[in-house]
């Protein structure tokens, strides 16, 4: 499945993520990472805590309605993988990440900012063997 | 106050995940595809993402406090330890797989869309499980 190239949006949307990630460490002094928001409003550490990871959580899902009502679009959201698949790669997702205290969001772009090694280490980390199995995924197994 | 700016934060990045098309699984596979239909796209997610964090952090750390908390919670550890690379890497192999990671698949999830749910179905149980087996070796090793 070809996907079009598109700088523009991609740069918006980017500069949007990284907006986000400002503005959540100016006011809550904290890391805008999806990883951390879930795990905090699954395993809640105190009311106050949970009640932000909430309201953060609604705003993400809000998301999607507003880019529709401002574009006049759905966004574009297509799966080129079986539902086994998609349940595999989930559990390693969350697996993973609870063990790498991080994904694209924490480590990638926040702790990439800060310049923290363990970010840095673990962004290069991912970033690689997800090239790895897209290729084994996509030229080696043909899935 | 607090939780009405925190939710147009979660707004502000979540229209950001789905402008850039991290919520695409065919865009964000199509990135790692160097050697089949290539997609650079998400190089310039990646990229405008930093820039704006790395410039508006240094603004932000001028700062003694944030405005609404008392302190900075910044992350304290810094080995990098066989949890957080193997981890780091057992994450990109199901992010190659299903092509969602958590912050690409959390914003579209109110569309309900039945791949999604299941992607997100599936991930709650791996950071479930995970966590579980976490804090048992956490304990095993005090």
């Amino acid at each position: 499945m070809t996907t079009e190239f598109t700088p523009y949006a991609a740069l918006l949307g980017g500069a949007f993520i990284g907006l986000a990630s400002v503005l959540l460490m100016l006011t809550l002094g904290r890391i805008m990472g999806a990883t951390g928001i879930v795990e905090g409003i699954l395993f809640p550490k105190s009311k106050d805590d949970f009640l932000w990871r909430i309201a953060l959580l609604l705003g993400m899902f809000m998301g999607p309605f507003v880019y529709q009502a401002v574009s006049g679009a759905a966004p574009v959201i297509q799966i080129p993988v079986t539902r086994p698949l998609l349940i595999l790669g989930g559990i390693l997702v969350g697996i993973g990440v609870t063990f790498g205290s991080g994904c694209t969001s924490g480590h990638g772009v926040c702790g990439i900012a800060r310049l923290s090694p363990r970010s840095i280490a673990a962004t290069l980390t991912f970033m690689a063997t997800t090239a790895i199995t897209v290729y084994v995924m996509r030229h080696v197994i043909g899935a | 106050m607090r939780l009405l700016s925190t939710f147009a934060i979660g707004l502000i990045f979540g229209l950001g995940i789905v402008i850039s098309g991290m919520s695409n699984p065919a865009k964000v596979i199509n990135f790692f595809d160097l050697a089949g239909s290539w997609d650079p796209s998400l190089a310039f997610v990646m990229g405008g993402a930093l820039i704006i964090t790395f410039v508006g952090y240094r603004m932000v750390f001028r700062r003694a406090a944030p405005l609404i908390d008392q302190k900075f919670a910044l992350p304290t550890k810094t080995a990098l330890d066989m949890s957080l690379l193997g981890g780091a890497a057992v994450f990109g192999v199901g992010w190659g797989i299903a092509g969602f990671c958590p912050g690409g698949a959390l914003p579209v999830a109110a569309l309900l869309l039945p791949d999604v749910s299941i992607f997100i179905g599936a991930m709650l149980v791996g950071i479930v499980v995970a966590t579980a087996l976490k804090n048992r070796y956490a304990r095993l090793n005090t």
